[in-house]
């Protein structure tokens, strides 16, 4: 399987990563590569295997519908790289 | 360099119930080497201050009778552990300065048990590697030496790389490692020591930066099994924070080493005598089932049919995980943050910016191989698979109880030595990984050294939550190894 | 009668399909314990796990779970007793992990329906595809500052049940029954309060056209719809624009249009869609919920009578009219008071007086049924008054506004006012020989055959009793005297 650069613009996209021009012949190669190399599950027959999601042999554990948590926006915005007035602060999104 | 060092865990903690020494003598000779020792990079952070301030709190305990189980005992923390208030950078530019307001479920698990923290030590980015190159933070150097040419700089190993080198080189008596395709095992073995990634589902990752969640874990790394063992302890138990978490009681790990592996059955998988495996890493794999059989054990030849696969499976299942995880670091709440005209620019630049190649190019693998017309072929594919290879060790433990192989296929490598192809980096982890996928106990001790005096490691596999005979074995084997070498920067 | 649309190239055919989003009526959030309140300081109801920390981790709420599998019995759906929580992956700044938890291949319910009961009282069935949990995202204040958008995550988390229909509806009115029958069944259950206004229950429009017999064509998938009117404009308006674009030769593209209802149209929102591919799957922080068969048994014992199955009891046990028990049990309360009112006295009188003069005067004073205007108890008191003949029926309406005024009970105000019926044959009879007397030229036209005029000497004899004499002896003795 090779990446073409279109390709490798297309996800750098989506997973929000800033890809220079110069950079993209590069990395469809490194992608093909590695995708190359992954390729051979192809040859595994899985024919009526379930996807294994987890090795924990358990169900999902619940629990009760209390409140025990939040009320700590200090903490919740110690780290923030800008904030006012209790609010995170981003670049106006234009909808 | 004080004798305090040479001491195991279990060695110390009977020195400082006798008294012989105090925790506050015993915290500072490990911080007198740890500065020695500041060469090798190990550290990120150091939190000495605090230890000494720590110690004194733990000779208070000893006063009263009140010792924990790990109380006085200097340790390193894998800079993947939140500690709240200092410092957590999972050894990323995008959080050189997060200081978390909270404490992960493991290390608070540590200090309750007493242990004393000397600092947070270096990582691969994220746990992405099997070097320690990747670090945002320099590379941390492996105190062994080549004995022909010793002035090369080698790699200890990733990505608990500074943990392994801060336990090898007396900095720390243990220190905690997470391994997510063999990243406590793999450094373990390059630096000549012992660690083990206990069952998934045994250490809470309650707090533990996450890199894929269904395959991260925690475990200990020491000098020995017995102070895996004591450690272990410690670190593990049920956390209602993290539905993963096993509702099973810990056992006393320490009670388990015996001494006894006789009638034992240790499955010998034939897969993982490939072609082309080194001369050196096969006798030394071979060693070490002469000894066990010497111990009263009976080697079974087993097939594990599905190996081959474990690295384009995991290849595929860690960066779609990955992918996902590291989304959260957008720029917007904690983390680095790199201005943009829009929210979109501020994220990709942001990203760009904070993210290191290795890591880079794991996002970029695992958005494509969960993007649509991919999913299929690839992540639902190698999750099928993933199943068959799970499948392998639940047969070859209905015949025998433990599973030996070698750790890695090399010694450690010098830094810089490696070819620019990932791929070739990725193969450090083709022993440790097939375990990673099954969520097996997986062990690696030190089975002796290479021609070039560099230690080389086994590994101990054992069914779900039965550490206990996996650290048994163990114990029983670092007897009969008898490895007493010590890194070239320690016999100075 | 179906509903139409007329074109320039003929009748085109509305299909509709509806995703509400509601919120799951529980105190803390689906995945961590901070609290759901509406309203609150801004950052105030996070938990680390909310704001996405590293190394957070979630765990479900088991109400959250138990309101689902509530919901999905009330809409007599198939409960899957395994389901698996997957992200949707994609960045938004309200988007704290980056992902959404959410619920795709396998969610917790599949496939049921829900009764539509329209105004001309028939009734039309429309299927739901599933129902899944997810959480719900924070908010984006873009008014707050020049250049910054503010944000806020306390809604981030919040448990949410996306609700799917089967593309079954057919015209806007449509739709407004199935929002607003959905909206009865979830207070029913008290899995959502259903309030649109504070954003508790959300609706996206998938719509699109065909002409008569045809397969279904490409659908428009409208977002942000926050009240029952502006569905249903909403509707209107995009199947209109896409009669337009066939018409004029083009085609409809599918994509996610954005409903502004203060220019009342739906705008396309093309540039943010292309972007999108959500690469769903399975969280590996979660495991399946697998509940058991008894669980679910048990939820289902529990269940209270809902909408339905109380309209057909009002029909059966009270002999409503459908109309009549459809309005009644579309809100719990309105059924609950109608039932205290009906208990013990005459089912079709009680009905008429709580969705004739009550039901006005609620409206007219802007009161909700917790605060009614006259309690079911005096309410009752009138019906009865009227039953035993102690007042007539249009005296009870005088008596019923008094009653409002005042709020006394209406026996006190009929004692009071002296508006008791006149049942004394004598004093009638006076009344009638009064207005006969009066009405000489009148009373010989009824003899000649204009019978219209009877009613001309009822109003006559009731005016000149102030309404208080009992019609029917009116009727009676007015006969034999005209006879």
């Amino acid at each position: 399987m090779s990446l073409d650069k279109a390709t490798v613009r297309t996800i750098a996209n989506l997973a929000r990563l800033e890809v220079r021009d110069d950079e993209l012949d590069h990395l469809a190669g490194e992608l093909s590569n590695i995708m190359t190399f992954v390729e051979q599950l192809a040859e595994v027959n899985t024919d009526g295997v379930q996807p294994m999601t987890s090795v924990a042999a358990m169900s999902l554990p619940r629990r009760a519908d209390e409140v025990t948590d939040g009320n700590c926006r200090d903490k919740v915005l110690a780290n923030a790289p800008e904030q006012q007035d209790g609010f995170f602060l981003v670049p106006k999104v234009v909808e | 360099m004080s004798k305090l060092v040479s001491l195991t865990m279990a060695e110390a903690r009977k020195g400082l119930a006798a008294k012989d020494f105090t925790a506050v003598e015993l915290v500072d000779a490990h911080i007198r080497q740890a500065e020695a020792a500041r060469p090798l990079n190990a550290f990120v952070t150091e939190t000495f201050e605090a230890a000494r301030a720590q110690a004194a709190a733990s000779d208070q305990r000893l006063a009263k009778g009140q010792a924990g189980a790990m109380e006085g005992l200097p340790i390193g923390m894998k800079d993947l552990f939140c500690t709240e208030g200092v410092r957590t950078t999972a050894c990323s530019k995008i959080l050189d300065n997060f200081v978390p307001p909270y404490e992960s479920t493991v290390s608070a698990n540590l200090k309750k048990a007493g242990a004393v923290v000397l600092g947070k030590t270096a990582l691969d980015e994220f746990a992405m590697g099997s070097s320690n190159m990747t670090s945002a933070f320099g590379v941390v150097e492996n105190p062994w030496k080549r004995a022909s040419d010793p002035a090369a700089r080698l790699v200890p190993g990733g990505s608990s790389g500074g943990s392994a080198a801060a336990v090898a080189a007396r900095m720390v008596m243990g220190a905690t490692g997470t391994d997510t395709g063999g990243s406590i095992r793999q450094p373990a073995a390059f630096c000549g020591i012992t660690g083990i990634k206990p069952t998934y589902g045994r250490c809470s990752r309650w707090g533990v930066i996450a890199f894929a969640s269904s395959l991260d874990q925690a475990g200990p790394m020491a000098r020995t099994a017995r102070d895996c063992a004591i450690m272990l302890g410690a670190m593990a138990g049920f956390d209602p924070k993290d539905s993963t978490s096993a509702p099973v009681p810990v056992p006393n790990f320490e009670a388990a080493l015996t001494g006894d592996v006789r009638g034992l059955k240790v499955g010998i998988p034939r897969e993982y005598r490939p072609e082309g495996l080194s001369a050196e890493i096969q006798a030394l794999w071979d060693k070490g089932i002469a000894l066990l059989q010497a111990a009263g054990a009976t080697p079974v030849e087993i097939s594990l049919p599905h190996t081959k696969y474990a690295l384009p499976t995991y290849y595929i299942v860690a960066p779609a995980e990955c992918s996902s995880n590291l989304a959260r670091y957008d720029g917007l709440r904690y983390g680095r943050r790199v201005e943009g005209k829009s929210l979109d620019e501020m994220y990709a630049k942001s990203r760009a910016a904070g993210f290191g190649a290795e890591v880079r190019r794991r996002i970029l693998i695992g958005t494509y191989v969960l993007s649509a017309g991919y999913y299929d072929a690839y992540y639902a594919k190698a999750q099928k698979v993933r199943r068959l290879i799970a499948e392998d060790f639940t047969k070859a433990f209905q015949t025998v109880d433990v599973i030996l192989t070698p750790t890695a296929p090399s010694a450690a490598f010098g830094i810089g030595e490696t070819d620019d192809n990932p791929v070739t980096m990725w193969l450090n982890d083709v022993f440790t990984i097939p375990t990673s996928l099954a969520g097996l106990p997986g062990l690696s001790l030190p089975g002796g050294l290479s021609a070039d005096g560099l230690p080389l490691g086994l590994q101990l596999i054992g069914r779900p939550f039965d550490e206990e005979t996996v650290l048994r074995v163990a114990d029983v084997m670092e007897k009969a190894v008898g490895f007493d070498a010590v890194p070239a920067l320690v016999e100075g | 009668m179906a509903y139409v649309i007329e074109g320039e190239t003929g009748d085109w055919e509305l299909v509709i399909g509806l995703e509400v989003h509601a919120q799951v009526t529980s105190k803390s959030k689906l995945f961590s314990g901070a609290a759901t309140d509406f309203g609150a300081e801004p950052n105030t109801q996070v938990s680390l796990v909310d704001a996405a920390m590293p190394g957070m981790l979630p765990v479900i709420n088991e109400k959250c779970v138990e309101q689902a599998v509530r919901t999905g019995l009330g809409l007599k759906a198939k409960i899957n007793l395994t389901s698996v929580f997957a992200r949707k992956n994609y960045f938004y700044a309200d988007l704290p992990q980056g992902y959404q938890i959410s619920q795709f291949e396998f969610p917790i319910v599949g496939e049921g329906e829900v009764i539509l009961d329209m105004p001309d009282g028939s009734t039309r069935t429309v299927g739901i595809e599933r129902l899944h949990l997810e959480q719900d995202a924070g908010k984006s204040l873009h008014d707050q500052h020049p250049s910054k958008s503010f944000i806020d995550l306390n809604r981030a988390g919040v448990s949410l049940m996306e609700i799917v229909s089967k593309p079954d509806m057919r015209s806007p009115e449509e739709a407004a029954a199935y929002v607003t029958k959905l909206r009865s069944i979830l207070r029913y259950l008290g899995t959502c309060d259903g309030n649109m206004a504070e954003g508790s229950m959300r609706c996206d429009a998938n719509v699109s056209v065909r002409k008569a017999g045809e397969p279904y064509r490409t659908r428009a998938e409208i977002k942000n719809v926050n009240s029952i009117r502006f569905l249903q404009q909403a509707i209107e308006y995009e199947a209109r624009r896409q009669i337009d674009v066939y018409e004029d030769g083009g085609q409809v593209v599918q994509e996610t249009r954005l409903w502004d209802s203060t220019k009342g149209e739906t705008r396309s929102m093309r540039s943010k869609e292309q972007a999108h591919d959500y690469r769903y799957f399975p969280d590996p922080d979660l495991l399946p919920l697998v509940l058991e068969q008894a669980y679910v048994d048990e939820i289902k014992a529990g269940l209270p009578e809902l909408p339905d199955e109380k309209k057909d009891r009002f029909i059966k046990d009270y002999g409503l009219s459908t109309y009549d028990a459809g309005v009644l049990v579309a809100e719990q309360a309105n059924a609950d008071f109608f039932e205290a009112v009906a208990r013990g006295r005459d089912p079709k009188l009680a009905c008429n007086w709580v969705m004739g003069d009550f039901a006005a005067a609620q409206n007219r004073l802007g009161r909700t049924i917790d605060d009614p205007v006259v309690s079911a108890a005096d309410l009752g008191g009138l019906v009865d008054l009227i039953a035993d003949n102690t007042i007539s029926g249009r005296i009870a309406k005088e008596v019923f506004e008094l009653m409002v005024d005042s709020g006394k009970a209406p026996a006190v105000i009929v004692e009071e006012k002296g508006l008791k019926q006149v049942t004394d044959t004598g004093a009638i009879e006076a009344a009638i020989d009064a207005v006969l007397a009066a009405n000489p030229d009148k009373v010989a036209d009824y003899k000649g055959g204009k019978d219209k005029l009877f009613g001309f000497f009822v109003g006559q004899v009731m005016k000149s009793t102030g309404g208080k004499a009992n019609p029917a002896l009116v009727n009676d003795i007015l006969k034999a005297k005209l006879a």
